[in-house]
């Protein structure tokens, strides 16, 4: 069982630990120096509680977060601050993404003060795609803060108890700092200082976008640990499986910042079954950058094959047999049950059979 | 919503990106539209401006001693007075120079003279991840990714680091003013400040 559980509520912040910015099993686990695993929820399209729980059930025991997305590649779903309110109610420790795309700062700081009170403990801070890259590309782009400025905004009000306007806060939101980190988009020799920029921001832990090509990344991390970044924060490897060599193609030349080099395209390409094929490149990829020092995780983005997380996350063996937390019963529960037992002394006792005796019975 | 591109090299609509979902909509849809403004349909002069950084640097260096020398002048005029006809300039100027959407609060000394308002998502602190391979943008396919310049003018600049500063986020409430006028004046109440400390 997970260390990380609040004994009296599953849906409970865990207990503050000295040197902590939230209460949250992600922190503690990136703290304790373990490396972490986290994976993204799937949005639904559907305002059905039961769609969330299922898509998050999938991950259980598996992952020590779940990314809730806020619309990415600007398509519509179910929005990040309500998936994460579902989750946070079964004990999940849900990573909430804000984009900049859709809402102003004011809508922003009252989304995390909302998601706070919820009991979310992780916030992810992003740019957001641009509108063109959705199913509805009529709509204003917002764009009012930068990831780097909703990184201070955010940071601002945990640290300093602020509102950016300078109102005071009466609790401040604790919560874990998240950005996203591109290595593979030009201008690449930037993109390291960019990281040390959101870590001045406020920066705790970042997730990278999927990493295809494992050269340029250790590139990038070189010039990240000369720089000392790694230790500044902790740095989580975005990966994923390709179901084919068509997708991969479609994504390369569809989906804005994802660099897929040709040798990927190959391998899938001739390889008998793609999608067995994908995985495998998934897991090899994630056996390659464990390696490199100063990689603190991975985060698994299994588009539409969340199935496959928990077998890519086995057999690439990163949790080293440990087992990140999983729904089931407390261990006060437990207590409760066994001393339930004892206080019955073995006997059952049948309501029917006992009105059925006393109904025959003679006075 | 995929785009439908031909084999090989994607077809590029001048200025509109995702044609296809676009059309799908079915709007009239002409080509060269976006939800963030286009003045221009080269960026000849934003380009040479980038390529010009250090020079820019040193002229605006010199501009910027020339209208705090001139402080006295637009204080006798009135700041009020003279920020229509200034602004006026600046906009032009700027405009021509730099594609300038007078944010009111300039950054190009800290962004490689590269106007970050041109970026479509206005990001003022560095590039997002969707920059193309080709170093253009993610929403405008034909545009040089104005970050991915920014960061090349910087390194021309002699204090091309200020590129590493946090900037604030923009205050949408200062849109359409002189940003000169409000760097001089800040610049002479530091100064004054500054002189009353010493007689202190």
């Amino acid at each position: 069982m997970s260390p990380d559980i609040n004994p009296f509520d599953p849906g409970a912040p865990l207990e503050p630990l000295p040197g902590h910015s939230s209460r949250g099993r992600l922190e503690r686990v990136l703290r304790r120096g373990e490396f972490a695993v986290t994976a993204e929820l799937n949005p639904p399209d559907s305002a059905n509680p039961q769609d969330v729980y299922e898509r998050a059930a999938i991950f259980d025991g598996w992952v020590d977060g779940i990314n809730a997305v806020d619309a990415s590649g600007a398509n519509c779903h179910m929005s990040s601050v309500g998936i994460c309110a579902l989750l946070t109610r079964m004990g999940y420790a849900p990573i909430m993404q804000i984009a900049c795309r859709d809402k102003n700062r004011i809508a922003i700081q009252g989304d995390v003060l909302g998601a706070s009170a919820m009991g979310v403990q992780n916030i992810m801070c992003l740019t957001g795609d641009g509108v063109q890259a959705g199913d509805q590309p009529g709509a204003k782009p917002v764009f009012d803060l930068d990831c780097m400025s909703l990184l201070e905004t955010v940071r601002i009000m945990r640290d300093n108890s602020k509102f950016l306007s300078g109102r005071k806060l009466t609790t401040p939101p604790q919560v874990f700092l998240g950005a996203a980190i591109n290595p593979f988009a030009p201008p690449y020799d930037f993109r390291p200082y960019r990281l040390a920029k959101k870590i001045e921001a406020g920066a705790q832990f970042v997730q990278s976008q999927y990493c295809f090509d494992v050269p340029m990344f250790r590139e990038y991390m070189k010039k990240v640990r000369d720089l000392g970044l790694h230790e500044k924060c902790y740095i989580l490897v975005g990966v994923g499986p390709m179901a084919s060599a068509k997708t991969a193609r479609w994504i390369r030349s569809n989906v804005p910042g994802i660099h897929i080099p040709d040798s990927v395209i190959t391998r899938l390409e001739g390889a008998q079954d793609q999608k067995k094929e994908g995985k495998q490149l998934c897991i090899d990829i994630i056996n390659e950058v464990k390696e490199i020092e100063g990689v603190s995780g991975i985060h698994v983005m299994a588009y539409r094959q969340e199935e496959y997380v928990a077998e890519i996350v086995h057999e690439s063996g990163v949790l080293k047999g440990r087992r990140p937390w999983k729904h089931e019963t407390l261990p006060a529960d437990a207590v409760v049950a066994e001393r339930l037992e004892h206080i019955r002394e073995g006997k059952e006792e049948n309501q029917q059979q006992m009105a059925e005796a006393a109904a025959h019975h003679q006075h | 919503m995929a785009d439908a591109k031909p084999p090989g090299e994607p077809k590029i609509m001048k200025g509109n990106a995702a044609p296809a979902a676009k059309a799908a909509t079915g709007a009239f849809t002409p080509s060269g539209v976006s939800p963030s403004r286009r003045s221009r349909h080269k960026y000849t002069v934003r380009l040479w401006a980038v390529r010009n950084s250090r020079f820019l640097e040193w002229f605006y260096n010199r501009f910027a001693d020339l209208f705090l020398l001139l402080h006295p002048l637009w204080n006798a005029i009135g700041y009020g007075r003279v920020e229509r006809p200034v602004t006026f300039v600046e906009r032009h100027v700027k405009g021509f120079l730099f594609d300038c959407r007078m944010c009111g609060q300039c950054a190009l000394s800290s962004t490689g003279m590269s106007c970050p308002m041109n970026c479509p998502k206005q990001l003022r602190n560095g590039p997002c991840g969707g920059v193309r391979a080709n170093g253009n943008c993610e929403v405008e396919p034909d545009m040089p990714c104005v970050w991915v310049q920014a960061w090349k003018g910087s390194q021309n600049m002699e204090k091309g680091n200020a590129i590493m500063n946090v900037q604030k986020p923009v205050n949408q409430s200062l849109r359409e003013t002189s940003s000169w006028l409000r760097v001089t004046a800040e610049a002479a109440a530091r100064r004054e400040a500054a002189s009353k400390e010493g007689q202190a």
